[in-house]
């Protein structure tokens, strides 16, 4: 009698330990909703909500409570919300983040309180190498993945003398030695222009001058936009082929710079005409859910809350556990928009790479994929990283 | 170097010359006039470009869409001047800059509401898209539109203030303020008048500066603080002053990001010469209306009566 | 009995030193931090007050000083966390992490700069002033961008907070009252100059700096060393915002930030010291409560800010002490 009704307790202790544990996973999400550069964090969100929504608002089955902040594209705010959600809000992970510079601020102080970060897109090199951390994960790619892609496919096809332009600051350096890492041949010329600039008829001229067989470039954002009209305008898209990794030429942009970013050719690690089962049903529902093609940005939304998803499921809903959860995280077993997908030593993907061409598809300007460059390739910092 | 290369930098420079002139002519004719520091300047010339881009994609030409920003820009301008600005005539610069910085902030917001927050696309209208052969160098022949307007318009200013009616009052108000309205002309008319005018002349450069630009929020910010460059360096309130000021900053901008990294390679190597031929130029607008200022505290021409 | 100022510095300061442990209680952690913050940009727009309510100087670039007081400190800690030299300097000097040394070189630094620009845009007045200030800093926000070795736009990581023996500065509350103490330390050495013989000068050269020249006084060195004091109040407001944040970027020399700077001192009262202190609360609350409502929150920040201009030019402070509050 007393046994069995002590066996009951137990029973009941067991079934209630779960409901205990039914504290909801809280997700912090801090990214760039208004201001300069705002369609890249809006695209964040919608992927990653997305992804929840699919999932019936429960990630991995379990409570899901997500806090979405604006950070406006600056530091300052950023680290401020990020600070609240570590220590008020109680937040298990902090994700969203656009800007490396951002993440640079956040990510350190996220994992300092044993909290995880999963980035959707920023990956500095910092990070990936002697900065690495095993709380930190970037589902999107390392910064560098997509020049060197560019640099290899550049070199491959047989080009020998290429103009390098990219705006002066340190991640446009980062990302002209990215693509050098791979590209062997000569250089026409190496440029540095001013960030944030407007007009290229000077650096156009230039260029013109010094006849290169191809031109690459790292001008993310408006001075995309930017560069490639005025380049289209000069007559030189058909006469040089240009090239850049996906930054100036994801979905989110190609519909401000139109006809004039047609041929152009960009590397990313996802595609929306990859012909995956996942890609083929996450293109299909974010068209229906919100009216228009999904950029790259999107797809890593998505791709991070599928992760989070996978891993929150693993554990049973129940985050307390650091160390079960981390290596949930690790094994990345959930369905990628990408195909392949897989975590590195230092937690920074292991995954194909591919060159895209810009193109028109009934009306609608968009990329394709042109060919697989990269077969499971890895940035060149894991080394670096003591995990 | 060519001498080739060089002439097309020239006109590079010229082109980016007459379209901060656009700018500067408004911004320094309200100044001039009416004493008002308005930042919000810029954000008459975004919403010139995101009214173009609209009209000409909804009706397919170009023109017409030109027109449309010209007259929003026109339009937002008068009103902004109507509701709250001319209330800030009589008061100092520092009043001005925080309401004026105030309407930024509402401008960026409401187009971000209205438009979305992606860039906005215009093409460039087909009979200007091609390039012109210029001594064996193809030219953008939108760029050389844009030079012709530009200087049409310097033109068409100079004539307007030298030779109408409505200029000898610009001219008479900018001086003699109380004596234009003891002599019985509306002073508050002809002053909005002229505010709508400046806003016009930046509706104006935003829709040719949008098929060769990102249109998005804050594009009107980049060009504000290159139009104040040029308006301390031609002598604030001076039309005149304005387009000097202008070609030489275009010039000076163009040159400086064409040729600094090429000179100093000659001295040093050529990454380090990259880099600080970037840094430099990034930089040479700034130094020389420093260089300007020392020589000239108050611009190299010193118009009207204005502080 | 007490006059209306009086009472509204006392039971302000009284609040702020109260604030910590009553957020802590009601579990509220997170007002600490960003109390802190609200009273670090409190000295920025005091110090920018300075020069703006008493000089008459209107600056859009003040944020650059706050920027290369941030510098400093980054650029010390980051070497002494390398153990490698700073450059430009004779020796081999590695930094140092020490509070002690940090923040009287990011307010000497910025005090330096300020002395520069000073000297070259007092040259010109209203108008040029304001645009030429604007100017200046740009130029250093795209020199710190364009500045590989510190990370550029990227900014640098702080590793430690600035030590101060026998402080624990990592602990929020302990950074707060650190805070507080330098505040309330700048708002009486800047309210002692302003009543002093130097302060008076200021002022007449705010109301007719030609009558004054006239009379002998040197208005152009009075206004010059007040602007380099201005830099320094800045300076060090970067050095402790470098050490909240524990990152600096060039973000913090924007022009919008000069911007937000002198809608502090407007909002708060133009010409008080104490005004920008409620007038740093007012819009970073207002900041924090806004976006939390809509992220379209500009859309009101804008017209808010006009509607001040226009209606309410004695600001929080001249509202909350009556008549009179001026030089409080």
């Amino acid at each position: 009698m007393t046994k069995t009704l002590f066996a009951a307790a137990a029973l009941a202790a067991a079934i209630a330990l779960p409901a205990q544990a039914a504290e909801p996973v809280r997700i912090g999400m801090i990214t760039t909703l208004s201001g300069g550069g705002a369609s890249l964090g809006i695209d964040t969100r919608d992927g990653f909500m997305l992804a929840v929504k699919m999932k019936g608002g429960r990630l991995g089955g379990a409570e899901t409570a997500i806090d979405i902040v604006d950070d406006a594209r600056k530091v300052g705010n950023a680290k401020q919300i990020a600070t609240r959600m570590l220590q008020q809000d109680d937040v298990d992970v902090i994700t969203g983040i656009v800007w490396s510079n951002l993440a640079l601020a956040v990510v350190p102080a996220v994992t300092g309180a044993d909290k995880f970060y999963l980035s959707t897109n920023a990956a500095p090199s910092h990070l990936a190498g002697k900065g690495c951390h095993p709380n930190y994960f970037a589902v999107s790619y390392q910064n560098d993945n997509l020049d060197e892609a560019a640099g290899y496919h550049v070199n491959a096809k047989g080009y020998d003398n290429v103009y390098l332009i990219a705006p002066n600051y340190p991640a446009g350096r980062d990302h002209l030695n990215g693509f050098k890492r791979y590209y062997k041949g000569g250089l026409a010329g190496e440029v540095y222009t001013k960030l944030g600039q407007v007009d290229y008829a000077a650096e156009i001229a230039n260029l013109r001058a010094a006849k290169p067989d191809a031109v690459f470039i790292f001008l993310p954002g408006g001075m995309g936009i930017n560069f490639t009209k005025q380049y289209a305008q000069a007559g030189l898209v058909e006469r040089i082929p240009l090239f850049g990794p996906a930054f100036s030429f994801s979905q989110d942009i190609l519909g401000a710079v139109g006809d004039a970013a047609l041929g152009v050719f960009n590397t990313a690690q996802w595609s929306p005409d990859l012909d995956i089962p996942a890609n083929k049903a996450f293109v299909t529902a974010f068209q229906a859910e919100y009216g228009r093609l999904p950029s790259l940005y999107a797809s890593q939304g998505y791709d991070t809350a599928l992760l989070l998803d996978s891993a929150i499921a693993k554990v049973g809903g129940d985050l307390s556990d650091k160390a079960a959860f981390r290596s949930a995280l690790k094994a990345a077993e959930f369905e990628t928009v990408r195909g392949k997908f897989s975590f590195g030593s230092n937690h920074h993907p292991v995954q194909d790479v591919y060159m895209r061409k810009v193109v028109k598809v009934n009306g609608t300007i968009t990329n394709e994929v042109v060919e697989k460059v990269f077969s499971i390739h890895q940035d060149a910092y894991a080394a670096d990283c003591g995990m | 170097m060519t001498w080739l290369l060089f002439a097309e930098q020239t006109l590079n420079g010229l082109q980016q010359g007459v379209m901060l002139f656009l700018m500067a002519a408004g911004l320094t004719l309200v100044f001039g006039i009416m004493s008002l520091l308005n930042l919000a300047h810029g954000s008459l010339y975004m919403v010139g470009a995101y009214v173009t881009a609209t009209v000409t994609q909804a009706s397919g030409s170009f023109g017409l869409g030109v027109l449309a920003g010209m007259a929003a820009a026109a339009l937002a301008g008068g009103l902004i001047e109507l509701i709250a600005l001319r209330r800030l005539y009589a008061r100092d610069h520092l009043d001005q800059v925080l309401a004026t910085f105030g309407l930024i902030l509402f401008f960026n917001e409401l187009v971000k509401i209205l438009w979305g927050p992606q860039a906005l696309f215009l093409s460039t209208p087909e009979i200007l898209s091609g390039t012109v052969d210029l001594a064996g160098t193809p030219y953008p022949a939108y760029r050389l539109f844009i030079i012709a307007v530009g200087l049409l318009v310097a033109l068409g200013l100079r004539v307007l203030i030298v030779n109408t009616r409505v200029g000898m009052l610009i001219r008479a108000g900018s001086t003699h303020r109380e004596m234009v309205g003891a002599l019985g002309v509306d002073i508050a008319r002809l002053y909005t008048i002229i505010f709508a005018v400046g806003a016009m002349l930046a509706g104006l450069a935003g829709a040719l500066a949008g098929p060769m630009l990102a249109i998005q929020v804050g594009m009107g910010e980049n060009i504000l603080i290159l139009t104040f460059v040029v308006i301390i360096v031609g002598g604030i309130g001076s039309v005149r002053g304005a387009l000097v000021g202008a070609l030489l900053v275009g010039t000076v901008d163009t040159f400086g990001r064409a040729f600094l990294p090429m000179a100093l390679r000659a001295v040093m190597d050529p990454s380090a010469a990259d880099t600080v031929g970037a840094s430099i130029a990034g930089m040479s607008i700034y130094i020389l209306m420093a260089a300007v200022l020392m020589i000239r505290p108050r611009g190299l021409f010193q118009a009207y009566g204005g502080t | 009995m007490a006059s209306r100022r009086t009472v509204v510095l006392t039971l302000g300061l009284l609040l702020l030193i109260g604030l910590p442990p009553a957020a802590l209680a009601f579990g509220e952690p997170f007002m600490v931090t960003l109390w802190s913050r609200i009273l670090i940009w409190a000295l920025a727009a005091a110090s920018l007050d300075l020069i703006l309510g008493y000089g008459g100087m209107v600056s859009l670039g003040h944020a650059a000083f706050v920027g290369i007081g941030a510098y400093t400190v980054g650029i010390l800690g980051h070497h002494a966390f390398e153990g490698s030299a700073v450059p430009f300097l004779p020796g081999d000097w590695s930094g140092s992490a020490l509070a002690l040394v940090q923040w009287p070189a990011a307010v000497g630094a910025a005090a330096l700069v300020a002395l520069i620009i000073g000297a070259l845009s007092l040259r010109t007045a209203g108008v040029y002033f304001i645009m030429i200030t604007l100017a200046f800093a740009q130029m250093l926000y795209y020199f710190f961008i364009s500045l590989p070795d510190y990370g550029g736009e990227d900014g640098i990581n702080l590793w430690q907070r600035s030590e101060v023996p026998g402080l624990d500065t990592g602990d929020p509350v302990v950074f707060y009252y650190v805070c507080l103490v330098l505040l309330v330390g700048f708002l009486v050495l800047a309210k002692r100059l302003v009543d002093s013989r130097f302060g008076m000068v200021l002022r007449g050269c705010k109301q007719n700096e030609a009558r004054l020249r006239a009379l002998g006084c040197p208005t152009t060195r009075g206004k010059l060393v007040a602007f380099a004091i201005a830099g320094a109040g800045a300076g060090l407001a970067g050095a402790l915002a470098a050490n909240q944040t524990e990152f600096v970027d060039p973000g913090l020399m924007h022009w919008t930030k000069s911007g937000e700077l002198i809608v502090m001192v407007l909002l708060g009262g133009m010409g008080t010291l104490v005004g920008p202190v409620f007038g740093a609360a007012a819009l970073l609350l207002l900041e924090e409560v806004l976006t939390g409502i809509t992220e379209h929150w500009m859309i009101i920040l804008g017209p808010l800010l006009i509607l001040v201009v226009l209606f309410a030019r004695r600001g929080i402070y001249g509202w909350l002490a009556g008549p009179g509050a001026r030089d409080g």
